[in-house]
């Protein structure tokens, strides 16, 4: 039987669930409304919600003081290489793991995503050891291999959901239809998963561009992405908070465009398999 | 042609044997329906026919020729999926033409394949749409195209209609008998349902545990089982197998009469008991029956015009002609 909803409840599930949204999103709404005001406003006591004199005086110091464009170039680049390189190694395994799995295949999935409870700042040491012998210190190349790495688990149990999605009957049919198995990825199980690697390249793309404990920590000045970039507005002093809020405004406004745009495909993706 | 050959074949699922080694031969045109209970090996037979399982041992030849080792798409053999296994991306066309674009056939040719196939099967008005817009029986039947198009040696079909209700399968079942019989191709069906077997069938294989019990045409199965097993499967409903003491007035281990050949009569039946559940179904009526003393229940198919109901007292005659007696190993005495 289906639950019936009263205008009323209905009224109360809408509010309520408007209040959380609100109190999740508010510390951002904080920082782009900080970002419009005076050094001054900004640690205003009492804070100063919408009363202010808004201005745009930040987001000239902070442009002229920084490079911008190299930052957000680097970002894209380590976001989008790391992304692109992580689903070319995820797809040929999440494949063979949802359509060939051997005794072990959920052990293997199980150890993967392991690796993601162990602390970052657990493998920094040997990980910067690394990275000064092979000469891998502030270069994006590093950073992209470092960055698919950590998120590697993450698509490939994505994809792996997905393609586990895709009866195994249809690829067989494609078999016995006389597609040779490069025919039976590009025309059954590609097509069928398009959906399905969108979004996994989606999340992996925004959690590679907000990735700051590797960003800060393996990159200086030539390889530094958007987490640098805000990162140096803040000082010991914590007197910019203005200055500080227009960079991270600036930092986060492509992704939050881009995850506004594609919320939809997101939301698809992440609850795909669970609803039907 | 299309003659289907298994010799000596085996499968195993790592320590478990599920295909002892077994011979069958599948005569050119034939319609052969493997049937059996669920996990019998009837799907895991057919698809080592298909190619899209790897034999443990043995040979598989079609046509005379070994293909034993061939990948499935060049053993000429098209097959049509319980689930029907559209691509949900392409239209219909697409989909009943993929398998002459696989094999790079022109353009001009497929189109003309596709359109006949469609004729044939009802399925112009819908060639545009997708499988997600199409009925179950619409579906079946593109899946049906798809395999017709490719102008295969032997057709495959592995429980096609069990996802199809129950007045739809009947139509379905006639319509696959007719194309049998307008293209006179080789047909391997698999099903668990015996009625299905009986109705479309030219050669039944019964299958349990992934050993062939019994080939043989319908009305031989149903007139001559080899063993209790067939005895009990094929026929519906079931024959009634009566062992014990009044099975030893017959010299055998196991009696078995089927349910229409025990005749109600109005007193001094040869057996008698008490009537548990009655069925009537208009044309007949099947008694299921308790306390004849010969076991747990016997069931009976009498005229559908008999008025007896739970509890009531039935006189029952069984006609001796068509006793079937099977030993202690459940194998035919004739």
């Amino acid at each position: 039987m289906a639950r019936s909803v009263t205008p009323r409840r209905k009224l109360i599930n809408t509010t309520i669930a408007w209040a959380i949204g609100l109190l999740i999103f508010f510390p951002i709404l904080w920082t782009i409304l900080t970002s419009f005001k005076t050094e001054a406003q900004a640690i205003a006591a009492p804070p100063i919600f919408l009363g202010f004199e808004w201005t745009l005086e930040n987001y000239r110091v902070v442009l002229e003081r920084s490079d911008y464009a190299r930052f957000l170039w680097n970002s894209i680049i380590i976001a989008g290489l790391s992304t692109l390189i992580g689903v070319a190694i995820a797809v040929p395994a999440a494949w063979s793991m949802a359509f060939v799995p051997s005794k072990r295949t959920k052990d293997i999935l199980l150890w993967m995503l392991s690796t993601k409870m162990l602390p970052a700042v657990g493998v920094l040491y040997p990980i910067y050891l690394i990275f000064i012998e092979l000469g891998l210190l502030d270069s994006r190349a590093g950073l992209v291999v470092v960055l698919m790495l950590i998120n590697l688990p993450i698509i490939v149990w994505m994809l792996y959901t997905y393609f586990k999605e895709i009866p195994g009957e249809i690829l067989e049919a494609a078999r016995m239809d006389g597609a040779t198995l490069p025919q039976e990825l590009l025309y059954v199980l590609t097509p069928m998963a398009i959906p399905g690697i969108a979004s996994t390249m989606l999340l992996n793309f925004i959690l590679a561009w907000n990735e700051a404990f590797w960003t800060l920590n393996l990159t200086a000045v030539n390889a530094a992405p958007l987490t640098a970039f805000i990162a140096s507005y803040s000082s010991p002093e914590g007197l910019f908070f203005a200055k500080l809020s227009a960079a991270s405004t600036m930092a986060i406004a492509p992704i939050l465009i881009l995850g506004w745009f594609s919320q939809k495909q997101l939301v698809r993706g992440l609850t795909f398999g669970a609803v039907k | 042609m299309g003659q289907i050959q298994l010799k000596q074949v085996t499968k195993s699922f790592g320590d478990v044997q599920v295909i002892p080694p077994l011979d069958l031969t599948i005569q050119d045109g034939e319609f052969t329906v493997f049937v059996g209970p669920s996990g019998c090996g009837k799907s895991t037979l057919l698809r080592l026919i298909a190619g899209l399982e790897d034999i443990s041992s043995g040979h598989i030849e079609i046509d005379g020729k070994d293909a034993t080792d061939l990948v499935p798409a060049k053993r000429g053999l098209a097959m049509v999926f319980q689930s029907y296994a559209l691509y949900p991306h392409m239209s219909v066309r697409k989909n009943i033409a993929f398998p002459l674009r696989m094999a790079k056939m022109d353009p001009a040719e497929i189109d003309r394949r596709v359109n006949a196939a469609a004729e044939v099967l009802n399925l112009a008005a819908y060639i545009d749409r997708r499988p997600g817009q199409l009925s179950g029986g619409q579906r079946q039947r593109v899946a049906i195209g798809r395999a017709i198009v490719r102008e295969p040696s032997a057709f495959l079909f592995d429980e096609p209609l069990s996802n199809l209700d129950a007045a739809l399968r009947v139509g379905m079942r006639m319509e696959i008998s007719e194309l049998h019989k307008k293209l006179k191709t080789t047909m391997v069906y698999v099903t668990h349902d015996q009625v299905e077997a009986m109705t479309m069938a030219d050669k039944i294989v019964v299958l349990q545990a992934g050993v062939i019990e019994q080939v043989g045409s319908p009305l031989e199965l149903y007139r001559r089982p080899r063993n209790t097993f067939v005895a009990g499967f094929i026929g519906s409903p079931k024959m009634n197998l009566i062992s014990g003491e009044e099975a030893a007035k017959h010299d055998a281990a196991t009696i078995g009469i089927r349910p229409e050949h025990i005749d109600v009569v109005e007193s001094g039946g040869t057996w008698q008991g008490t009537v548990g559940v009655a069925e009537h179904l208009g044309s007949d009526t099947f008694f299921h029956i308790h306390n004849t003393g010969l076991t747990e229940m016997i069931t009976v198919r009498a005229i559908g015009d008999i008025n007896l109901t739970h509890g009531d007292t039935i006189h029952l005659n069984p006609r001796m002609n068509e006793l079937h007696r099977f030993d202690a190993q459940g194998l035919r005495i004739d």
